[in-house]
């Protein structure tokens, strides 16, 4: 099976603290630490683990305009098992990544694109969107594929309380991967040796008959005004002081509150 | 005029709870406009659902089919798209449901998509949407241009319920012809097994993070729990790296919890965790200020988990 997988790389929160621009336009991005965004990690695994069983091969694709950024997290995934990287540097926004991904996909042949459900936007509409402009049937939320036959697979969907709502689906097909799914593989400094030198195809969106207008932000129409922090009130009250103070707090408000004795 | 619609949930022939938040989510887009709620079913279950909701909206579409007796939103975005008017302003939740119809319905009616929503206003033809990114580390402001229409999905929970709506709507029959070629078919739902846990019945529970950092700690965790008579709950990346099972986690996805004390342990507060929480005395302790959990807390400490679980442990033993 030959398995497309979009992926980005995001802001690492377990190694930043977020800072907004003082005029709201960006947040701050100086000595920010990338790293593969999870939902995507977990779709990575997922590709190479049925080509392992299967037999085909993992492509992983990333729309990116710093060029090393994308270089880094794309051969982070080659690593993991992937045999070849697509990187196309252009600033692309919204609807304007999955046209991009389109274009990218009609230059292969792939039975099966995989995206993570969602990732730092939180909007989860790439894998949907690029599902619609394939008419390929789509699935969200996926947390278990099983093989079939070459035409279709089963599948599992996370949907409200936990459960799990299962449904057979006809290959060519997307599907956006949910955290879970899998375990994902460790990567060895020697796996990252071995696909150092691995030549990754660049495009630009001209070279995809697309052009940069179309995809990026002026062609959106819907836009990111500023980033900011709101009033929130008061939030939580902060209780301070040293450990011992701290402990003692929380004691007397799980006696007073929860009824501990 | 803007067109207003809202897709209706509903599961046994019974609206789901979060149908009046898109009436709420609809008045804050236009506060005289007309909202058709749309609700997509199959026979007497549909009926009763329409029946119930009507009196709260202007209009109800009905669209009934066999087929649509279970919510597959592959065949249901087909049905929309044949009812839908072009500059309709189509409202759902972002929620398993929306995540899996709105993208696609996005391109296929050719209207912008704006996810996630959790408040918004009208100013022209412009949506001024407030939302969050980088899992409510930061919020942004979005605008989208309505003027041919939009797919707006809200977050669950950010829309106070309108219960006294008094519109007194009729049922329309919407049912549409809609391309039986169905490639993906819907096989059953799958409750996984509990083990024997039930963190729904706890006056306190311990919840862990990804603050807890490793597996070994998981028992340090869990020495507290048994210290103070509580259970251990946690959030989704715990489950997700198999150090606890699904039972014992809180959230949309997982378990929905009203405590007397709920103590979050190195948990950030994503809205997916935060939508578990029902109720109770909220006490977060995590290592960065920021973290979205204090907003929703009664009480925060900033620390390292993996020094307060032990002296408190210690302390209460």
């Amino acid at each position: 099976m030959e398995i497309l997988v979009c992926i980005k790389g995001v802001p690492d929160l377990e190694e930043n603290e977020i800072e907004i621009k003082s005029d709201g336009t960006d947040i701050v991005r100086d000595d920010l630490v990338y790293s593969i965004n999870e939902w995507d990690n977990y779709a990575v695994e997922e590709a190479i683990s049925i080509t392992e069983d299967k037999g085909g091969s993992v492509t992983v694709v990333t729309v990116e305009s710093d060029e090393e950024k994308a270089d880094e997290v794309l051969r982070r995934e080659m690593a993991m098992g992937s045999q070849q990287g697509i990187l196309v540097t252009d600033a692309a926004y919204g609807k304007g990544i999955a046209s991009v991904l389109k274009a990218v996909s009609e230059k292969g042949s792939y039975d099966l694109i995989l995206t993570g459900a969602q990732a730092d936007g939180g909007e989860a509409q790439v894998g949907g969107m690029l599902a619609a402009m394939l008419d390929r049937p789509y699935a969200s939320l996926v947390n278990m594929i099983e093989v079939i036959d070459d035409g279709k697979l089963k599948i599992g969907r996370e949907i409200e309380g936990g459960d799990q709502e299962v449904s057979e689906i006809d290959l060519p097909c997307v599907l956006s991967i949910q955290t879970g799914i899998n375990e994902p593989r460790y990567v060895s400094l020697r796996g990252i040796r071995k696909v150092s030198s691995v030549e990754i195809p660049e495009y630009r969106a001209s070279d995809l008959g697309l052009s940069a207008d179309e995809i990026g932000i002026d062609a959106s129409k819907v836009k990111r005004v500023d980033y900011f922090v709101p009033d929130l009130g008061e939030g939580a009250e902060m209780i301070e002081g040293s450990m011992e103070e701290k402990v003692n707090k929380v004691i007397e408000l799980l006696k007073s509150k929860g009824g501990m004795s | 005029m803007t067109q207003l619609f809202a897709y209706i949930p509903h599961k046994n022939g019974a609206a789901d709870e979060c149908a009046l938040e898109l009436l709420t989510a609809a008045a804050q887009i236009d506060a005289t406009a007309q909202v058709t709620g749309i609700v997509v079913g199959s026979g007497t279950d549909l009926d009763a659902v329409c029946n119930e909701v009507a009196g709260s909206f202007n209009e109800i579409w009905k669209i009934d089919d066999v087929k649509f007796a279970y919510p597959n939103a592959e065949i249901i975005r087909k049905a929309l798209i044949e009812v839908l008017p072009a500059d309709a302003v189509f409202i759902t939740h972002h929620n398993s449901f929306g995540m899996d119809l709105s993208p696609g319905l996005s391109i296929l009616v050719d209207s912008p998509l704006v996810a996630d929503v959790i408040e918004m206003e009208v100013d022209g033809n412009t949506l001024k949407t407030v939302r969050q990114e980088l899992f409510g580390q930061v919020y942004s402001h979005v605008n989208c241009d309505i003027s041919s229409g939009a797919i707006v999905n809200i977050r669950p929970g950010a829309f106070i319920p309108k219960e006294n709506a008094a519109a007194g709507g009729n049922v329309v029959d919407k049912t549409v012809n809609t391309d039986v070629d169905v490639k993906r078919r819907y096989i059953e739902t799958v409750t996984p097994d509990s083990g024997g846990v039930d963190i729904t019945k706890a006056d306190i529970l311990v919840s862990v993070g990804r603050g807890i950092e490793d597996e070994d700690n998981i028992e340090m965790a869990k020495e507290l729990a048994e210290a103070l008579g509580a259970e251990l709950s946690c959030s989704r990346p715990i489950v997700d790296a198999k150090w606890l099972e699904q039972a014992r986690q809180v959230g949309t996805s997982g378990k929905t919890v009203k405590p007397k004390v709920y103590l979050a342990m190195g948990i950030s507060g994503a809205f997916q965790h935060l939508g578990g929480i029902k109720g109770g005395f909220i006490i977060a302790i995590n290592k960065n200020p920021k973290a979205p959990i204090f907003q929703v807390a009664d009480v925060g400490i900033v620390g390292d988990i993996l020094e307060f679980i032990p002296e408190l442990t210690e302390k209460v033993q």
